[in-house]
């Protein structure tokens, strides 16, 4: 309906550009002979913005005050299009909020990527923002590292990108409910929305992508290793990053509060921690032969 | 190691909506009075007391019983489409 719109706008505005040109030939004075002769001969002729080009096919498309207008005209109406577009997309998607998890600039990427792979010291700052860029991203190489894996044992088809896909989305989808599941059961008074919870069980692709590539190159030997090193640091990661989220401020600091509440949180801490290593070779075992 | 491969990649969007469907059908069906009172998971059983601290067996029981309530409609034409889907198209 939109799309509709805009060319009803198209049409019905073609009224105007005589009405404007008329007025500026009026004050420029000599030149009005031109501008009248060109816009009478031009608008006789088409029935849609892409013909204008093609009627004046010999002369350049800079110097034709006809195209100009046109294009001042095309890049007005994507403005337009595009703020609709925007308006209504909104309404389905919150990009605004959205935009507040992909707020990243280079040196943070790295750090960040530096205290996945080496979580063992101290810092505190960078690991509570919860960022989308890593997830996605990780995900859309982990589907590309794994038809690149696939391809070295000749076992690729185009339609295995797309399976490997929709298995990794589905168990990301699992993971995920059951997640919120036990929060729910546990009724931890948290702050984690959904998004952040996708975000954080993303950072796992980080480590897989590093192992099948280390698989890639160096064996099974390598792939072994390095899964090892990346599921310990994403277990360190992960129980760094909860502890804050999920138990309370007095055990946050370090200090082991004994209570059935606080332990039971502990265990459910621990439990998603432990689950991202079990992904992680599950995931991508059956990539590296 | 064919097996497990293709118990991996088997795993499509689809099956994820057959499971959740089949999920969701099963706590729907658990019937208050002839079952669920008589191994004590009744819904007057499980509210012990009203502190701070619901405990999990209150939680389980409270889903259950939302479930119940929230998904009978969407469940009866979602069962209703597939049933009429798998006739259709086997």
């Amino acid at each position: 309906m939109q799309v509709g719109l805009i060319v009803f706008d198209v049409f019905t505005s073609f009224a105007e550009p005589k009405v404007r040109m008329r007025g500026s030939a009026v004050d420029s004075g000599e030149p009005s002979q031109l501008f009248d002769d060109t816009s009478a001969g031009h608008n006789a002729g088409h029935s849609g913005v892409d013909k204008g080009p093609m009627v004046y096919a010999g002369q350049s498309l800079l110097s034709d005050p006809v195209s100009n207008l046109a294009m001042a005209y095309g890049s007005s109406l994507a403005s337009q299009g595009k703020e609709m577009m925007d308006k209504n997309l909104d309404r389905f998607i919150p990009i605004s909020k959205l935009k507040y998890y992909f707020a990243v600039d280079t040196v943070y990427v790295g750090k960040k990527l530096g205290l996945l792979v080496f979580p063992y010291m101290h810092e505190v700052r960078l690991i509570f923002c919860p960022v989308c860029v890593f997830p996605a991203m990780a995900f859309i190489t982990y589907i590309l590292v794994a038809g690149l894996a696939l391809g070295t044992q000749n076992r690729f088809s185009p339609e295995i990108l797309g399976m490997q896909a929709s298995s990794a989305l589905v168990w990301l989808i699992i993971e995920v409910l059951a997640v919120l599941l036990s929060l729910y059961l546990v009724t931890v008074n948290t702050d984690l929305t959904t998004i952040d919870l996708v975000a954080f069980s993303g950072y796992k692709y980080v480590g897989m992508i590093v192992g099948v590539l280390a698989g890639l190159l160096f064996g099974k030997m390598g792939y072994y290793l390095t899964l090892l090193w990346c599921c310990a640091s994403i277990f360190v990661f992960m129980i760094r990053t909860l502890r804050l989220k999920i138990l309370s401020e007095a055990a946050a600091e370090g200090v082991l509060v004994r209570g059935a509440k606080n332990q039971l949180r502990m265990y459910l801490t621990m439990a998603i921690a432990a689950a991202q290593p079990v992904f992680m070779y599950w995931l991508t075992f059956h990539l590296v032969r | 190691m064919q097996k497990s491969r293709s118990a991996n990649m088997a795993f499509t969007l689809y099956a994820l909506i057959q499971t959740a469907i089949l999920f969701t059908n099963a706590i729907a069906v658990l019937h208050e009075e002839r079952f669920l009172s008589k191994i004590g998971w009744g819904a007057d059983q499980g509210i012990g007391g009203f502190g701070d601290e619901p405990g999990i067996k209150a939680q389980l029981l409270n889903l259950i019983r939302s479930v119940r309530t929230v998904m009978r409609v969407p469940l009866i034409i979602v069962n209703s489409v597939c049933i009429v889907l798998l006739l259709l198209f086997g």
